[in-house]
């Protein structure tokens, strides 16, 4: 893309225009609020049942500029859903997956680093908890306490874990065995410095793209559990009004805008967030950027 | 025997137990955290869906009583251990007196199909796929072609299922729209119930293979591009070995047993999009059961069935680790 000369890693095609996605969702969302009155994603606050603009529903009604994306048929606004829905599903990612980061860091930091019997246990640990199908558990814990969606990423966060801590582990195992970790420790750099001046700055793509992965994961779990109604229905969600969806037979009522307009901003989410993955593993990877 | 050593099955059985342990263990414990009591909570949501619940005082302390939540916390944790390892699950509580037992050997087969299935499905798509991504020689306009079939990589399954539900069973009628065979067709080996057991399996199969595959053709082209550069590599093609002999035997081969690894470790992940995919097309499965207990609020069902879950996910992954020092003869993991 550009000159050899400033071949910097972190300007690549995949890692930008995903970035730019994702910031296209998240301001959009955030200063959608100011240009769009969220108070029409409460019921009854509009019409019932209206498609978009420029589109005819089943019962030849038209769509109204005042409703430029359509109504479900509890009177949302769908506009003004999607404006209050979308900032909730990304702080359930954000949330949780900063809260599996943090522990998968220290594990997995803590587990390379110093090896032995702790790295056995974490390992062992990390693998057994990898495999479990978490929307089971989840679906049986949501079934008894239907909790809000900060809980709700709480308790995905016990499952998303072990995916960073093996990464990093394995990373923290190939730079301790690494020309300048080795010079520091000669040089008598105490093991604190080591670990977070050292080692910490080049660990900070993998820390990126395990924090980016998780999002899109704990998205996916948040999802799944509202898509089978185990949310908490109080504040619409996107994964929430797709359960409103389908439940009131959307799909055969031929409303599509009711769960493909929230489908298609969540599509869009994972698309950005993939791709910013991808961007990452060039950042990592350097032979994987000559491949292009 | 390759390098399938005690030591490493010892290992591989034990990470087995302790999985299906920490997720029964999060069960159990989690609920019993929260504030309020299970029971308690229970009524208040089948009253509220069946108005008012006579003497639900009586019933609470009765109740209590019959599951021992009076007991102290240690003995009902090895009581419920006990009950998982019998696999006694009780009564469905909508469905009275059918055991839980009953609903999911009903619905088991179902789920195992299609979870092989589409394993195998989205594992040979996404590798094959990711070498070809790799290989010189794949013409340029295949490689466009498989790149822009990978978007729909790490979406969520359901949201893929409700698009191809929407574009082929309801706008365009090419495909059922629900169940797993043909209402009234006796379940049978005949030609009648496999083929309308193929044809009712296509979209949910689709829609897993299409958000999975992707994930393992990503990991397949990472690992060939870092073998590209191996001197064996340079060393079979100075030999004047025939390039596609190169892929297959060279390349791929030794590509293949990270993504083994990558398989077992996505399968939790995908078993979930699985679930979910099974209830947009009620699907027969441990999927469409769990849907059910949810709406019928059927909590004996709903832990049955994501135990039975957890644990064939397990033994997938299980056999995963188990294949591969067969398949891997440099490594005998006998440390």
């Amino acid at each position: 893309m550009l000159g050899s000369k400033f071949d910097n890693p972190w300007f690549n095609f995949r890692l930008i225009s995903g970035a730019l996605i994702i910031g296209f969702i998240v301001f959009g969302s955030l200063l959608g609020r100011f240009a769009w009155n969220p108070e029409l994603s409460v019921t009854t606050s509009s019409p019932l049942n209206l498609p978009p603009y420029g589109f005819v529903n089943l019962r030849k009604q038209e769509g109204v500029l005042e409703h430029p994306l359509g109504t479900d048929n509890s009177g949302r606004d769908m506009l003004a859903v999607l404006i209050v829905g979308t900032p909730r599903t990304l702080s359930i990612g954000l949330i949780a997956a900063g809260a599996g980061m943090l522990i998968g860091g220290l594990l997995g930091f803590s587990s390379g680093f110093i090896g032995g019997r702790w790295d056995d246990f974490v390992r062992v640990f990390a693998d057994s908890t990898i495999t479990i199908p978490a929307l089971a558990v989840l679906i049986v814990i949501q079934s008894l306490f239907r909790v809000d969606i900060y809980t709700m990423a709480v308790l995905i966060a016990l499952f998303s874990w072990p995916g960073p801590t093996r990464y990093i582990r394995a990373q923290v195992l190939t730079m301790r065995e690494s020309g300048y970790v080795k010079m520091a420790r000669i040089s008598g750099v105490p093991t604190f410095d080591i670990m977070f001046k050292e080692m910490m700055p080049n660990l900070i793509p993998y820390l990126v793209a395990s924090f980016i992965g998780n999002t899109a994961g704990a998205i996916l779990f948040a999802i799944g559990l509202q898509v089978l109604g185990l949310g908490s229905t109080r504040l619409p969600t996107l994964g929430i009004t797709i359960y409103y969806a389908i439940e009131s037979a959307a799909l055969l009522r031929g409303m599509w805008w009711w769960w493909g307009l929230p489908t298609l901003v969540l599509a869009v989410i994972f698309i950005g967030l993939l791709l910013v993955n991808l961007g990452l593993d060039e950042v990592c990877n350097p032979r994987l950027r000559k491949a292009d | 025997m390759g390098g399938l050593t005690l030591n490493y099955l010892i290992r591989r059985i034990f990470v087995f137990f302790l999985t299906i342990l920490i997720a029964s263990t999060v069960i159990f414990i989690i609920p019993r955290l929260a504030p309020g009591d299970p029971i308690q909570s229970m009524i208040a949501r089948i009253s509220e869906q069946a108005g008012y619940v006579e003497n639900s005082d009586k019933i609470i302390a009765g109740w209590r009583e019959k599951f021992g939540l009076n007991d102290p916390f240690h003995i009902q944790y090895f009581r419920y251990l006990k009950n998982l390892v019998v696999f006694d699950f009780g009564v469905s509580l909508a469905n009275f007196p059918v055991s839980v037992g009953t609903i999911i050997k009903r619905s088991l087969p179902w789920t195992i199909g299609l979870m092989t299935i589409s394993l195998a499905l989205y594992f040979i798509i996404g590798n094959l796929f990711g070498a070809l991504l790799s290989w010189r020689k794949t013409p340029f306009f295949a490689k466009g072609l498989i790149a822009s079939s990978m978007i729909f990589t790490s979406l969520p399954a359901i949201l893929a299922a409700l698009m191809l539900v929407y574009l082929f069973a309801f706008n365009y009628d090419v495909f059922p729209l629900t169940g797993s065979f043909e209402r009234g067709l006796e379940q049978e080996w005949s030609w009648d119930f496999i083929s309308s057991v193929l044809y009712h399996g296509f979209l949910p199969a689709l829609s897993i293979v299409l958000v999975s595959f992707g994930y393992f053709a990503i990991g397949m082209r990472g690992m060939m591009v870092t073998i590209e550069g191996d001197d064996y590599m340079i060393f079979g093609q100075a030999k004047g070995l025939k390039p596609f002999y190169l892929l297959l035997r060279y390349q791929v081969r030794n590509a293949l047993l990270p993504q083994m690894t990558a398989l077992a470790l996505s399968l939790g992940v995908i078993v979930s999009g699985q679930v979910l995919v099974e209830a947009v097309f009620s699907y027969r499965g441990l999927g469409s059961v769990i849907l059910q207990a949810i709406l019928d609020l059927d909590y004996t069902v709903i832990q049955g069935t994501s135990f039975i879950l957890i644990m064939i996910t397990a033994l997938a992954v299980l056999f995963i680790d188990l294949l591969y020092p067969l398949i891997d003869p440099r490594i005998s993991l006998s440390r």
